[in-house]
This record gives C-alpha cells, structure tokens and sequence, in this order.
C-alpha cells in the first residue's frame, strides 16, 4: 500500500477543490484511505493519517472513528505521535464518549515522565477536557506537580486543578496546602496562573475566602512592584509591566476585599496608585484601569476612590475608542444606583451616546439614561429619549416605549406633558409599546379630566392620519366613545379646536371596523365606542343600523357584543344612557378602597368629578323628591346598577354587564423597577363580590317589611379595606303575584360612601319562593353611624309601585 | 470558546467546555454571521446568549472569544493580540495561509498560551520557547526514522 499522502499535501489538494460536491468527493476518497490504513495497524503512518483527519474535522467532516487511534498515539513513546494524539484527543473527544475514560491511564503516567513537554502535554489535556472522573482520578498527580520547583509545570499544574475544581468542587480542600507559597514565586507565569487558581477557590468557597484574606497584604506588594519597577522587556506590554497579571491582581483583590473593612482599607493606597498612574494612550492601561473601577466598586471603598473612579468611567466616554466607550457605560450601568449623583454629572455625555452608530452603544446609552431620569432633568432627557426613539431600530422600540412610559408616569411636570408625551410615542412607535400599556394609558386619560377635551382632539387628528398603529387606535376608539361629545363641542381649552361632526366621527370609527389594518381587539373597541355615542351624539338611527349589521358578524367577539347592544336598542332602551354613561375615575393602585363613584348623566359634563354627597339625612323633604334631593338634586335618576366596577377586562370595557367581554388580556409585565399592576382595578378585582371574607359576625337585619316585600341586609367586612362594610340585600316577596321591574336605590349621609352593583335580577318572585338578591358597599371612613335611605320601585298586579323608607337599624358592628 | 476565521470559513477553534459538536455546529455558524455582518466601526463587542463576545480582525482573519459576565472585555483584547503576535513571532509574518496550512502549529501554539481558557505565562519570550523546545524535540523524533523510511528499511 502506498505511504498516505502527507498532511500539507491532502491541504493544498482540498484546497484547489471548486466546488462542494467536488471536496466532498476528495475527502471521501481521503477518509477511506484512512480507514483502511488504521485497520491495518499501521504504527508509522498513524500520526499523519490522524493529522489530516483533525484537518478534515476541522472542514466539518465526522471524524469519529479516528477516536481510538487518538488514544493509540498518545500511548506511543514518540514525542510527534503524543503532540498530535493529544491535540486530537482535544478536538474529537470530550466527556461525552465513554471512550475518553482509557485516556487516564495514558494521562497518569505521561505526567510522571522524565520530559517535562510531556508532561506538559498530559497536563494541558487534563486540564482543557478532562471529565470529572478523570480529574478524581488524577487529582494527585496534579496536586503533586503544584508543589514541584519546575516553573514550567508548576504553572501548568495550577491551571489544570482550576479545572479539577471546577469539574470537581469537592477535592478543592487538597490544593490547599499546595498553595501555600504559590504567590513567592517570582516567575510571572506561576504568578498569574496561582492568582487564577485562587481567585477560583475563593469564588467558590467562603471558607477559602476568609482564609486568603490574609494575603492581600502580599498581593499589594506584588502588584505595587509591577507598577514601580523599571522597564521589564519580558512582560512589557506598549510600555505597562505584565498588564495580564495587574489585571488578575485586581480582580482577585476585589474578591477579598468585598464586604471586608480591613482588607479594603488595606488596597485603598495601590488602588488609587493604579487609578492615577496608569498610563490611558492605549487599550492596555485602560484595560487596567477598567478593572480597577471594578474593584473599587465591589469593595468598602472610601468616597473619594469612589467619585475617582466615577471619573475615570466619565472620562472613558470621552474616548475616541469605541470599545472604551462601551465599557464605561456598562460599569455606569451597575453603579447608577448607588452612586446615583456622581453618575448624574456624566449625564450630557451619556446622551449623545444615544446617536452612536454602535447597536450595543446606543443599547447600554438608552438603559443608562432612563435610569438618569429625575424630577428636574425630565423635560429635556424626555426630548432626547422621544429623538431616540423615532430613529432608533426596532429592537429598541418597546423597551424604549415602556421606559419612557414609565418616567414619563413618575416625573411628569405636568397633565398636558404627560399625554402629549404618550401620543408622541403612541404616533412613532405606536405597534411596538407593549400590550398594557393601554389599559394604563386609560386609566391616566380619565384622571385627567381637564383634559378630556384636548386628548380626544388629538387622538382624532391622530386616527385621520394614521390607523395601523393598533395600540394608538384602540386609546383612540376608546376616548372618541367617552368623550365624543366634547370632541363635537368645538371646546378645547389648551389648542385650537377642530370642527368636526358626528357623521365625520362616525365615518372614523366605521373605518376602523371595516378596515383590514384592525386587530379584531381594535374593532372589538371601535364598535363599543360607536356604542357609546349613542348616548352622546343624535345619529342614533346610524349606530343603530352599524350594530345591527354586525350582529352578524364572523368575529365571534364582535357579534355577541353586536347582539347585545341590538338587545339594549330594542329591549332595554331605558337603560341605554345610564349603562353608557362616563366611566368614573379609575383607581390604579392596589391598595383597598372603592372607587369614586362619579355622577354624571349623559351629556357633557366632564367636571364631574366629586361624588355628589348628600346632604345629612335629617333634612325634612317631600316623599317623592327625597331621595333624589339627598342625592343632589340630579334630574336623571341615579339608576344603581350601573356602576361598573368590574375590572376583569383590561381595556376599561363599559359594558360588563352584558357578560365577560374580555379583550385581548394583559401583556407581561413590565420590565422596568417600578412595579405597576397589571390590571386597573386590581384592588377591586381582589374582592369578589358575593363571599364571606371574615364575616366578623355581624347580625342580619331586616331592612323594609311592607306590603308583602321583605328586604333583609346582611353584613360582611371587606378586606383589605375594614372601613368598607358589604351589605346585601335579599328581597323576597310573599304575595302571590310576582313583583317585576323591581329596582332598589339607596343613600347616605354625607360622610359615607356608597356603591350599589348589580341585582341578581328584576324579579321578585311570589310566595317567597325565591329572592332577588344585591351588594351595597358602604365606605365609613369616619365611623358614624350608618343610616340610609332606600327607595323602591315594583309592579305588582299590573299597577306600578313605588315607597320610600329610612334604614336606621343598622347594628352597631356594621359601621364600627 | 475561541476561535479564527475567515470569510466564512473556520482556520482553528477551541472549546473549554464540553459541547455536543452538533451544538457547536450550530453556534459557530451563528456567530459567524453576526460577527461578520459587523461593520468596522463598530465596537469589538458584542452579547450573545448569556456571553460576551469579543473579537478582533486582523487582515482576513477574524479572532472571536467568548468571555463570562464578569470578565474583563479589554483585557480579552489584548490576549487576542498576544496570540497573535505569537503566530507572527513563530511563523515570520504569519499569514491566512500558514494558519492553514499548519494548523496543528497553531493549535500547538495556543496551547502553550492558554489552558482552559486562562493564560499559562504572561511572557512572550517564554511561550515562544516551550514551543521550540517541543519542535526540537519533535525533530529528534522523526529524523532517524524519515531516513530509514526513505531506504524502504522501516
């Protein structure tokens, strides 16, 4: 059989390979040769043989069957056969093939032999792959080599147990007394590789930590003389002695003096040195330098270190060096928190990092300036973030919209700012922000009731502009339907109010429907909001028409919503205005306590904002206006059930009576630090409505007993608010015809607060042979006694009924 | 993991953790293509995964490390001009093609430079010399037999 083709030769002929197919075939052919040569056992040839196999594997071929002949060479006495036979051992085996185990013997005895190459050769194997059996196996060996005077493997040994002890963390305790006088040795090589090796011990065990402590005096003296000493033309490096090993120092140092008063105090002196001394031309010394800032970070540092090295970060941002600039806004990144006001003064520079050309540049500049922004610089930081964000990639859209969100929430100067800065994100980068963010952008519209007015002005001119941006249309929507008719007023306080009619509106919020660019969410609220103006505009005949066409509809969701507001049309056209009446003020914060309940009838008013409280209950009146006077005189009765409280939808959906019209549900949360709930009403939605949260024992008590009907209240404390008293009502009727239409309206003194939700139902049937049942919740915050005023209205026998009563009988528990 | 390469192709790699090769397949043509769809001005460091990269061109070649959360990115730089003015000082004026066609070289070189991923001598002079030393011994090896060999008496 001819010898095998030399290495260099199998290179160049691959090499002039033109295609593909054409290297595959030559690689093929080789690997048969190959094959057929290692079956021969043929001892010559082996080394070259695996050589080209090593080249191949290299190209992307398998190269698994040359495994064992790796083995066979490392066993071989020749010195070529072992360099390649380890070098193969190193690219084709780890510890995944159980092949691998048959190298420790080989292993174990090349490290006792008389040529320290070998033993070199052995060591670095070990120490690049070695599995943890392996390394049990031969730990001692390694021990053994730690503790030689040979420089050459002493260095090797201590590299190789740092892998020992991380396949194996257990036999970390044998090294120890190796280490003994590890760092008194002068040559560079064991320095650095023992500074390695103990650096790893200490990471891992804490006993090791407290034990090294004690060398920091030692490590101080070292690294000192590399600063002091004279030009060493061995570890030069562009004028710094031996940086590889300062560089190690420091970190080692970092980890000993983190937490430790002595041990910090003990570095402050050579770390200001380094700090100062360290020459900044090259990436050298700022590499130093670098690492140095991370030390004094993690360690008690004394303040003035600490705003050194602040300033050090600062002035790294100023380089030309790109590389530089990356690293210090990284470290400014992890030290913002703590030392918050030294960052601050870095701040201009930090934001023309914003318009650098580097993706991880302008990522690490726009995480390092929302965490810059307070109270006084918000206005112009929010300028260059909003710039940013225009012309910044995708990738950073959403988590640049929800920081900008966030800060936006917390430093707002003002109402006006605050929705003008989230239009200006919704219109740049309105598909990006993320999903809750319309729910909380809501929630916001409604408390600024002053700028009711403005913000639908501007969310309409934004529609006429643009409808793809989904999160953009949805507020949108949502707002046209609440405030429509400001929007048709002409009133706008803050700018220049636009003429528009409803049929202009209504030609809007159609589009939206019809339009292809619509999410099914997105029309879910359009048709809700052409819903609600029903009750605000006087086309009511064509929002008619656009309901009942989609009472057809394909989208599921829209067509239950269609049938259903068709139903309110058709059925209940009396409760038409009071179910799509404002929403009242939505409270965010998970703490307890009901919402407002804010009064308005249909029209305009947007003012409304304080609960008509009545007047105290022992105003004489007239019995058919009383309680309409204690309510403060509104011509349009308060109808109770509309109170819509439920927060199960996170879009502020009206209509939940009508059922579970839950929209497409929240987003994740937030990333960012403060913490927002991801629902609006999540203080409320923590209650639910009919259950016994601790009911404290409060007696029932019968609240109205006249003329057949029965109504009876019982009591239960709610959590988390123990001012807020859950009383239900049960109504039961025993005469024998059914009471229908029956609507039960209550109110309190002055001092309470009261939300009525939803009955059960209008139907009071006869001979008690059901009731209908409703949740009254009272807020007591001054703890006066409760009293109320409850009116009641019924047909019964076909003649329509109507009474009013004083509850005064309320058991002391209820209101205490 | 550290590797060179160039214009797609893969010169040398080395891994210090056990990889499945299909997974290191896999994550090799990844980094390749972002590392080469960089742009030069761009800066020499970039995240992937739970790792930092970083790497260096140096004619047609590109040097790529990939370093832990906490280690220092600067100083990585200067380990990959290190090793390569190892290559240089061996090779005369290294170039793509000695890289190529002397890979074992290569390997045997950075081997003598890092182990495990750290450096084992921070001296040039001193790793150059090791090398040496090995080649010598090497030579010893093989001169009597290629002779023999060649006299068809082996």
């Amino acid at each position: 059989m001819p010898a095998p083709i030399r290495l260099r030769e199998l290179i160049r002929t691959i090499r002039t390979a033109r295609t593909q197919a054409e290297e595959r075939e030559m690689i093929q052919k080789e690997c048969a040769a190959i094959r057929s040569s290692f079956r021969e056992e043929d001892n010559t040839y082996r080394c070259r043989n695996v050589a080209k196999l090593l080249y191949m594997h290299m190209l992307g071929y398998p190269a698994h069957f040359g495994q064992l002949e790796c083995l066979k060479l490392i066993a071989s006495q020749k010195f070529t056969d072992k360099r390649i036979g380890y070098l193969g051992a190193m690219l084709l085996l780890d510890e995944r093939q159980d092949v691998h185990l048959l190298m420790t013997n080989c292993i174990k005895n090349d490290l006792n032999h008389s040529t320290q190459y070998v033993q070199g050769l052995a060591l670095c194997t070990l120490g690049c792959m070695g599995s943890s059996e392996m390394c049990r196996d031969l730990a001692g060996e390694v021990e053994k080599l730690l503790k030689t005077s040979n420089s050459y493997l002493r260095k090797k040994a201590a590299l190789c147990a740092v892998h020992v002890i991380r396949k194996v963390p257990e036999l970390m305790e044998m090294f120890l007394p190796a280490t003994k006088n590890l760092l008194s040795e002068k040559n560079h090589g064991v320095l650095h590789t023992s500074v390695v090796l103990l650096t790893e011990m200490c990471e891992r065990s804490p006993d090791m930590l407290a034990h090294f402590r004690k060398l920091v005096p030692q490590l101080v003296r070292i690294l000192k003389n590399l600063i002091m000493s004279g030009y060493s033309p061995e570890h030069d490096v562009s004028g710094i002695s031996d940086p590889f090993l300062q560089v190690r120092i420091l970190r080692l140092l970092r980890i000993l003096g983190k937490g430790d008063d002595d041990s910090s105090e003990a570095m402050n002196d050579i770390l200001a040195q380094v700090a100062t001394n360290t020459e900044t031309s090259k990436n050298v010394g700022n590499a130093i330098l670098y690492e140095t800032v991370l030390t004094i970070m993690d360690i008690k540092s004394e303040s003035g270190l600490r705003v050194l090295a602040i300033n050090i970060l600062g002035r790294f941002l100023l380089n030309n060096d790109k590389n530089i600039r990356y690293v210090a806004l990284t470290s400014l990144l992890k030290t913002v928190q703590t030392d918050h006001n030294a960052v601050q003064r870095h701040r201009s520079t930090i934001v023309d990092c914003l318009k650098d050309l580097d993706v991880s540049i302008k990522r690490r500049a726009m995480e390092l300036s929302f965490a810059l922004v307070n109270g006084n610089n918000i206005r112009g930081m929010m300028k260059e973030l909003l710039y940013f964000l225009d012309s910044c990639d995708p990738e950073f859209k959403a988590d640049c919209a929800s920081g900008v969100f966030l800060a936006a929430e917390k430093y707002a100067p003002s109402k006006r700012w605050h929705i003008d800065t989230i239009m200006r994100v919704l219109t740049t980068a309105g598909s990006y922000v993320r999903d809750d963010s319309v729910p909380n952008l809501i929630q916001l519209i409604t408390n600024s009731v002053e700028m009711h007015a403005y913000t639908v002005q501007r969310l309409y001119k934004a529609l006429l502009d643009d409808i793809s941006q989904q999160p953009l249309v949805q507020v949108a929507s949502w707002c046209i339907g609440e405030y429509g008719d400001l929007l048709i007023s002409g009133q706008c306080e803050e700018e220049e109010p636009i003429q528009v009619t409803e049929d202009e509106v209504l030609d809007v919020l159609e589009g939206l429907l019809v339009s292809n660019l619509s999410s099914p969410v997105t029309r879910g609220y359009s048709l809700t909001a052409i819903m609600k103006l029903s009750t605000r505009f006087s086309s009511v005949n064509r929002i008619k028409k656009v309901v009942s066409i989609y009472g057809s509809s394909i989208d599921v969701e829209l067509q239950q919503r269609a049938v259903e507001y068709n139903a309110l049309f058709k059925k209940y056209d009396h409760m038409r205005p009071a179910l799509l009446e404002r929403m009242p003020i939505m409270e965010k914060t998970a703490s307890n306590g009901p919402t407002e309940i804010v009064q308005t009838n249909g029209e305009a008013e947007p003012s409304v904002v304080e609960p008509k409280h009545p007047p105290p209950v022992g105003q004489p009146a007239s019995q058919g206006n009383d309680l309409l006077d204690l309510l403060g005189g509104n011509d349009v009765p308060v109808i109770p059930t509309t109170m819509p409280t439920k927060p199960a939808s996170a879009g502020g959906e009206l209509l939940d009576l009508l059922g579970d019209l839950s929209l497409g549900g929240p987003a994740p949360a937030p990333p960012a630090p403060a913490s927002q709930p991801p629902f609006l009403l999540d203080g409320l939605s923590s209650q639910p409505l009919f259950n016994d949260i601790a009911a404290a024992g409060i007696p029932p008590m019968t609240a109205y007993n006249k003329n057949g009907l029965k109504i009876d209240f019982t009591f239960e404390r709610a959590n988390p608010n123990p001012n807020v008293a859950v009383i239900t009502i049960h109504a039961s009727n025993s005469t024998e015809a059914d009471m229908t239409d029956f609507v039960f309206q209550a109110a309190v003194p002055k001092t309470f607060q009261l939300q009525l939700l939803s009955p059960s139902s209008n139907v009071v049937p006869a001979l008690n042979q059901g009731t209908v049942t409703q949740v009254i919740r009272v807020l007591n915050q001054q703890k006066q006694q409760l009293r109320m005023r409850i009116k009641l209205t019924y047909i019964h026998k076909g003649s329509a009924v109507q009474d009013l009563a004083e509850v005064n009988n309320f058991p002391p528990q209820s209101w205490q | 993991l550290k590797n060179a390469r160039s214009s797609g192709k893969l010169r040398l790699q080395k891994w210090y953790t056990a990889t499945a090769e299909r997974d290191k397949k896999k994550m090799v043509r990844e980094l390749m293509q972002i590392v080469l769809a960089r742009k030069p001005k761009m800066c020499s460091f970039l995240e992937w995964r739970d790792l930092k990269i970083v790497y260096k061109r140096y004619a047609s070649l590109y040097f790529c490390c990939a370093i832990e959360e906490q280690d220092n990115e600067l100083i990585t730089l200067e380990v990959i001009h290190r090793f390569v003015e190892l290559l240089d000082k061996y090779f005369g004026s290294v170039c793509e093609l000695d890289i190529i066609f002397n890979f074992e070289k290569a390997y045997f070189i950075l081997d003598e430079f890092l182990m495990g991923g750290e450096i084992q001598d921070t001296s040039k002079k001193s790793v150059l010399k090791a090398i040496e030393q090995a080649d010598l011994l090497q030579e010893e090896d093989e001169s009597p037999r290629s002779v023999l060999e060649e006299m068809g008496l082996a």
